[in-house]
């Protein structure tokens, strides 16, 4: 079953490197959507500082929603879906190795240029560790859960649009908790508690996201 | 051996087929006809397990696929109506994933002679959006040529798009399957002669 799940993420993260402009899209909305904000609420640093770790993580959300739509939608018009159904690994693990190579790909990069993010916002540079970490955390959740509504949302008319609407609400907790973490470092309280909470809902999503992710994908292909 | 029991199928308000059942023994091709949209794919489809049919079971050796899950799909090769190729990767690389989900372990060196043999030599690293319709198909099946460990082929329209040289290449390939023991069901709208023990038609156009 091991090398079925490296042949997966071999064929997943192939694909993302022969269209890598389309990876290139995701980190560069990210870095467009958080620059944004500096030029349009004005240079005042503590305004900038107080703002800095909800805007990079809602720009995060929103380039995590960015790249779902694209997650199993060509594999659904192409066939290509239909072997991973019928493989001889369970198909739960088989969409786990997806999540993984999706959360590389879009989530990963997200979480190296944070900190380079946060420096234009004058982010305090104790803070930078605590904003990756927290995205560290956060996005592979991002990743599991949208997966649940892209499989849902596979071959609907105007899907991208539903799968915000259906996905975005659920990334509420992550949001509060991530960008949370930040403002009790500055205030001195310490992260620990909001990491050892984004902890469990990574946990927790990693034990039942594939399981909903596999049963969506089922009733889609029908 | 493969069953069928009282299988239906539905599409919107239209019956697809009811009442269908069969039964196949190693060495048997089933061989499904029919009008387009008379429900030859989504037959196929539910012998697969990818659709849940509105009533019967299909069983492998006895049990029900849906019990089997995983344990049945090992047995399995499956060419569906789509080639299921990513236009970015190469035919090679199409094998490779096609053959590791299956559960197949193939070394590079009989994928690359299966492609060779489906006639798509010195076209193996091209990306499958380069290649012709044919060739994609031939690519598709290419997975025949090293799937002899799998008893069941399940085959979707395999002759569409090819040409004649192909076209006796495939059938060679499931004639080689079943003198082995295989079972395979297939549609097609073409007459292919492919010696078999037994043979079963099936026509799905209603009477």
């Amino acid at each position: 079953m091991t090398a079925i799940l490296r042949a997966v993420i071999h064929r997943d993260l192939l694909l993302a490197w022969r269209r890598r402009s389309d990876v290139a899209t995701t980190v560069l909305f990210f870095v467009i959507v958080a620059s944004l904000f500096p030029l349009g609420v004005g240079a005042e640093p503590n305004l900038l500082r107080a703002i800095a770790p909800g805007v990079i993580w809602v720009a995060a959300l929103l380039a995590c929603m960015l790249s779902l739509t694209r997650m199993f939608e060509s594999d659904y018009a192409d066939g290509a879906l239909d072997p991973m159904l019928i493989s001889a690994a369970p198909l739960g693990a088989i969409v786990t190795a997806r999540v993984f190579a999706h959360w590389v790909v879009s989530g990963l990069p997200l979480v190296v240029l944070s900190p380079v993010l946060a420096i234009q916002f004058d982010l305090d540079p104790s803070l930078l560790g605590v904003l990756a970490l927290s995205l560290l955390l956060g996005t592979p959740v991002l990743s599991l859960v949208g997966a649940i509504g892209a499989a849902l949302t596979l071959g609907l008319r105007g899907g991208g649009v539903l799968l915000a609407l259906l996905v975005l609400p659920l990334y509420v907790p992550v949001l509060i908790i991530g960008a949370g973490a930040l403002d009790a470092a500055a205030s001195g309280l310490g992260a620990l508690p909001h990491f050892l909470l984004l902890a469990a809902m990574l946990v927790l999503a990693g034990a039942f996201a594939p399981w909903a992710i596999a049963a969506s994908l089922r009733i889609s292909a029908e | 051996m493969l069953e069928a029991r009282e299988l239906a199928a539905t599409r919107g308000d239209t019956t697809l087929f009811s009442a269908l059942g069969f039964s196949l023994a190693p060495g048997a091709l089933l061989r499904v006809t029919g009008a387009n949209g008379s429900g030859k794919t989504s037959l196929l489809r539910a012998l697969c397990g990818l659709l849940l049919p509105s009533a019967g079971e299909v069983r492998w050796n006895g049990e029900n696929i849906r019990a089997l899950r995983e344990e049945y799909w090992k047995h399995v090769a499956y060419v569906g109506h789509a080639d299921a190729l990513k236009g970015d990767l190469t035919a090679m690389e199409n094998l490779a994933i096609a053959c590791a989900l299956a559960g197949l372990e193939v070394s590079p060196s009989r994928a690359s002679a299966a492609i060779e043999s489906l006639g798509l030599a010195g076209r193996d690293h091209l990306p499958a959006r380069a290649l012709s319709q044919g060739q994609r198909r031939r690519t598709a099946l290419a997975r025949l040529a090293v799937s002899e460990a799998l008893p069941l082929w399940i085959l979707d329209e395999p002759f569409a798009a090819l040409d004649a040289q192909a076209v006796d290449r495939v059938q060679k390939l499931v004639g080689g399957h079943l003198a082995r023991g295989g079972m395979v069901v297939l549609t097609t709208h073409q007459e292919a002669r492919i010696p078999a023990p037994t043979v079963t038609d099936m026509n799905l156009d209603r009477k």
